[in-house]
């Protein structure tokens, strides 16, 4: 947290002019207004934060400043001109950077490759990729020009994107819940980043769940609920809470621990020893990790992204297969099976990426229920044949349990917003009841109303006797949650320590080494 | 200034109907320029083209003979396509699949009785299911490029046939002639009608039924529809790449053995040097024009069959080259193609390099 004074200094809103002005923008899709004649003004040289629910129309309001969708209505003056902005490439030219909430990299290219596609004349390779390198450093988020994106882990790509706006000086940066997967100490630079654009003359469009950076960067803020403005106010003089309570409309609940004392059962999900090699050069080498979750409880791994999260993730749910004792089910050795076969033994598992890895984009919902869960006994296949008719019912009643909102039913899991997609998938294994959860960044983008519901569903889920392990770079989540936690570090994991006894200077060190001397003892 | 291509913001589902409608449309437009540039009466020739054909009932049934193979290969392909798995050489799957369903009868005359051809099918399958495995193989264990290897491989079972039926195949009795003895009718397809039309016409309507009810109802269908547009999400729901490349291979070869089985045994009677006018190749047009779906292509199947048969027919009253049947199929796939094209972006002129960024249409 920033200091008093700091905050009156730094935070005041800039009165340097208006840069970016839209009135009444209006977006439609299907019966649903996502924008509902929106106003809102950005100053030169501030940091303005964009606040809401999920799907209250954030990303889809920024997606027509940035040119990729086209507004039904309304207008967008830039720099006191009234400007038609019909692409990205208009809107990059104009000095608008965009950073997506969903990436936007070919995966087969490396870094280099993929920020020059942003450029009219990316000019030389190697000069390109030596600023890549200096800027990069230089805004405290280093990168590897030459590492190709698909062997990247999610928040590096982040930042991939993050530098590729960088490096074309924009006048205006959005930025679409950039930190939701960064660590604190990222999220950190960033900000440094954003402060030190800010004093240069760039304005910042933030889009974020978190409240207290908000509150800690942001000169101002306008909140959206249902597409519409609803209050526009200083961050600086609200809570986290009266923020929320704008954007939700009403007062939001936190979660609740009544017994923070689990029953402790059985052995669930056991690791032994789990070692996998790279596949690439880029991935994490698993070193020897062992971790016993029981029935009960909520045992999270915490750490820094890209050290072996995604590894571990994947061995687990047997998309990658290891050694058949490395990874026990119910004390069935299952290191070698599929993960049909894993979740046929009542397992289920939530990676980190929802859009081309948790779900089909381009299909729907009923759809991508069937994804996971044509091999789990609920009827959705029956030789051979599909049940469309289950899939909706199950669509719907996850649907309602977890409210995902949409504009319409069952629509593709492209067209739902970042939030409400991640309710979808978490709920879908939710909704199995399943006996061992393992789940990547379970609220990663979820709004805070939201990420209450799905973590007090995932402590419940464990009270109900199931073993649930949450792989996590949130450290409040985490706390907030789990009974034991286990730090991972280059491939190392720490043994899982009692969360009451856990503290965050011990999981720092862990995270910076200890770890691995943790994970041999 | 330079032309650009932009992803448009939001696409009609209409349009994407429409297409190929419009690109029919187009083709008939060219076609018809085509006729007055060599001086040839266009209104005649479009009719002599494409409708005359449909008035007859001898050109009709020559339709539907030269439809079914097109339709059989293109739904195996579209099995393909559908998965990401780029097979363009249905046309060697086909001749290899023909000489391995006509050895039978070729090297075992005498071998007559009710299970000759069933045999002869099923070797047929199997064998264009094998020559399609080699570029399936390669790609999953080397990562070679299906592309290239399925497109050479079109040569080589070219060649290969060419060999057999003038070196070891060759007709005893045939006066040198480069063609195989004639089959008995115990290795012919029972003929349907008074014309060349057989059985083969029926079992490529029952492959349609079922294929389209696979894609749109099994899970097998849904995995293909997975893997082809989400190969990670497939893998997070249990599914393997490999196996599924091979599976689309086999099966994309099986049917192209079949259809070209079913041309030797039903049609021609005896294998010859050169047994397709190109179906394998014309298979893909019919497979994109037909939108990868069973039943658009079982509609683009007769569309093209139609293109041969019009060809024929100018080149005999008209005196129009038979090219001409080539140059309209591939102005037919180029507008098919140029029409998505257009569905998905909008042309633009513009001064600078258009800067790309990926996904940015996921973004809209
Ligand atoms: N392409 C689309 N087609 C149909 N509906 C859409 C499309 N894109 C967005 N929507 C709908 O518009 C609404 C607003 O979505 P938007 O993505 O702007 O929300 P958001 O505020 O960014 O939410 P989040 O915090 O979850 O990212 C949602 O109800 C969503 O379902
Ligand atoms: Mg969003």
């Amino acid at each position: 947290m920033a200091g008093e004074e700091d905050r009156t200094h730094a935070q005041k809103r800039p009165e340097t002019g208006t840069l970016l002005d839209a009135r009444g923008l209006t977006k439609r899709f299907g019966d649903i207004l996502a924008n509902d004649r929106v106003d809102l003004a950005i100053n030169t040289g501030e940091i303005h934060a964009l606040l809401g629910e999920n799907g209250a129309g954030k990303s889809t309001l920024v997606k027509m400043f940035y040119g990729s969708l086209e507004p039904d209505g309304g207008a967008i003056s830039w720099q006191g001109r009234t400007v038609a902005i019909t692409s990205p490439a208009e809107a990059r030219a104009l000095g608008i950077g965009m950073v997506f909430q969903h990436f936007s990299l070919f995966e087969a290219l490396t870094v280099a490759e993929n920020i020059a596609l942003a450029f009219p004349k990316p000019g030389n390779m190697r000069k390109l990729a030596a600023r890549i390198r200096e800027v990069s450093e230089d805004y405290g988020l280093p990168l590897d020009p030459d590492a190709v994106v698909a062997d990247l882990p999610v928040g590096i790509r982040q930042r991939i994107e993050i530098v590729r706006c960088l490096l074309q000086e924009p006048r205006l940066i959005i930025m679409d819940e950039p930190t939701s997967v960064l660590t604190p100490q990222e999220a950190d630079r960033l900000f440094l980043t954003l402060q030190r654009l800010a004093s240069e003359g760039c304005a910042v469009l933030y889009i974020s769940h978190r409240l207290e950076e908000v509150q800690r960067i942001c000169h101002h803020a306008t909140i959206l609920r249902h597409g519409k403005v609803v209050r526009e106010c200083d961050p600086t003089r609200e809570t986290a809470a009266s923020l929320a309570r704008m954007m939700v409309g009403t007062e939001v609940m936190g979660v609740s621990i009544t017994d923070h004392e689990p029953a402790i059962g059985r052995t669930r999900l056991a690791l032994r020893n789990l070692t996998s090699p790279a596949t690439n050069p880029f991935a994490t080498e698993l070193r020897g990790i062992n971790l016993d979750v029981r029935a009960g409880e909520v045992v999270a791994i915490a750490g820094v992204a890209g050290n072996g999260q995604g590894e571990l993730f994947d061995a687990v749910s047997g998309e990658v297969r290891v050694g058949p004792d490395m990874v026990c089910l119910d004390d069935g050795p299952c290191g070698n099976r599929d993960i049909t076969w894993r979740r046929r033994r009542n397992a289920a598992f939530v990676p980190e990426e929802r859009l081309g890895h948790g779900a089909v984009p381009g299909m729907k919902l009923s759809q991508n229920v069937i994804l996971t869960r044509h091999g789990t006994g609920d009827g959705l296949s029956s030789a051979g044949f599909l049940s469309s008719k289950m899939a909706v019912g199950i669509e719907q009643r996850i649907k309602k349990t977890y409210d995902v909102r949409m504009s319409h039913d069952d629509p593709e899991a492209r067209s739902l917003s970042g939030g409400n997609l991640q309710k979808f998938v978490v709920g879908r294994e939710l909704d199995r009841k399943p006996g061992i959860l393992v789940v990547n960044q379970p609220t990663w983008g979820v709004d805070a109303g939201a990420a209450a519901l799905i973590r007090q569903a995932l402590i419940d889920l464990a009270r109900s006797g199931s073993a649930v392990l949450v792989i996590s770079q949130d450290l409040d989540e985490i706390f907030e949650i789990a009974d034991r936690i286990a730090v991972i570090s280059r491939g190392h994991l720490s043994g899982a320590e009692d969360a009451r006894t856990m503290t965050r200077e011990r999981i720092g060190l862990l995270m910076a080494g200890d770890a691995e001397k943790a994970g041999a003892a | 200034m330079r032309i650009e291509l932009v992803k448009r913001k939001e696409q009609s589902r209409a349009m994407l109907l429409l297409s190929p409608l419009i690109a029919v449309g187009l083709t008939l437009i060219t076609a018809a320029l085509l006729f007055i540039v060599t001086g040839k009466d266009p209104a005649l020739g479009l009719y002599k083209f494409f409708i005359e054909p449909l008035t007859d009932t001898w050109s009709l049934q020559e339709i539907v003979v030269k439809a079914t193979p097109l339709i059989l290969i293109a739904c195996g392909l579209s099995v393909c396509f559908l998965s990401n798995n780029w097979n363009i050489g249905a046309e060697g799957q086909f001749v290899f699949g023909a000489i391995c369903g006509c050895f039978l009868p070729i090297l075992f005359p005498e071998f007559a009785n009710g299970a000759t051809l069933p045999l002869m099918l099923l070797f047929g399958a199997l064998g264009g299911a094998a020559w399609a495995f080699i570029p399936a193989i390669l790609k999953t264990r080397f990562n070679t490029n299906e592309i290239l290897t399925s497109l050479m491989l079109v040569y080589v079972a070219g060649l290969l046939l060419d060999y057999l039926v003038r070196g070891p195949w060759r007709d005893p009795g045939g006066f040198n002639f480069p063609e195989s003895r004639i089959f008995s009718d115990a290795a012919t397809l029972p003929a349907i009608g008074d014309g060349r039309m057989s059985l083969s016409a029926p079992i490529a309507l029952i492959v349609v039924v079922v294929l389209a009810i696979v894609l749109a109802r099994t899970m097998k269908g849904f995995e293909i529809r997975v893997m082809g547009e989400s190969p990670r999400a497939g893998s997070f729901a249990g599914f393997s790449a490999k196996k599924l490349t091979l599976f689309a291979f086999a099966f994309a070869g099986a049917m192209a053995g079949l259809a070209g089985t079913m041309e030797v045994s039903g049609s021609l009677n005896q294998l010859l040097p050169s047994i397709s006018p190109g179906y394998g190749f014309t298979a893909i047009i019919v497979a994109f024009l037909g939108r990868l779906n069973p039943v658009g292509i079982l509609v683009a199947g007769f569309i093209l069959a139609l293109s041969y048969i019009g060809g024929e027919a100018v080149q005999a009253s008209m005196g129009v080259s038979d090219k001409i049947a080539s140059v309209i199929q591939g102005l037919l796939l180029f507008y098919v193609l140029a029409c998505d094209t257009l569905i998905l972006y909008q042309v633009r002129l513009s001064r600078a390099r258009p800067a790309a960024i990926a996904g940015e249409a996921e973004h809209v």
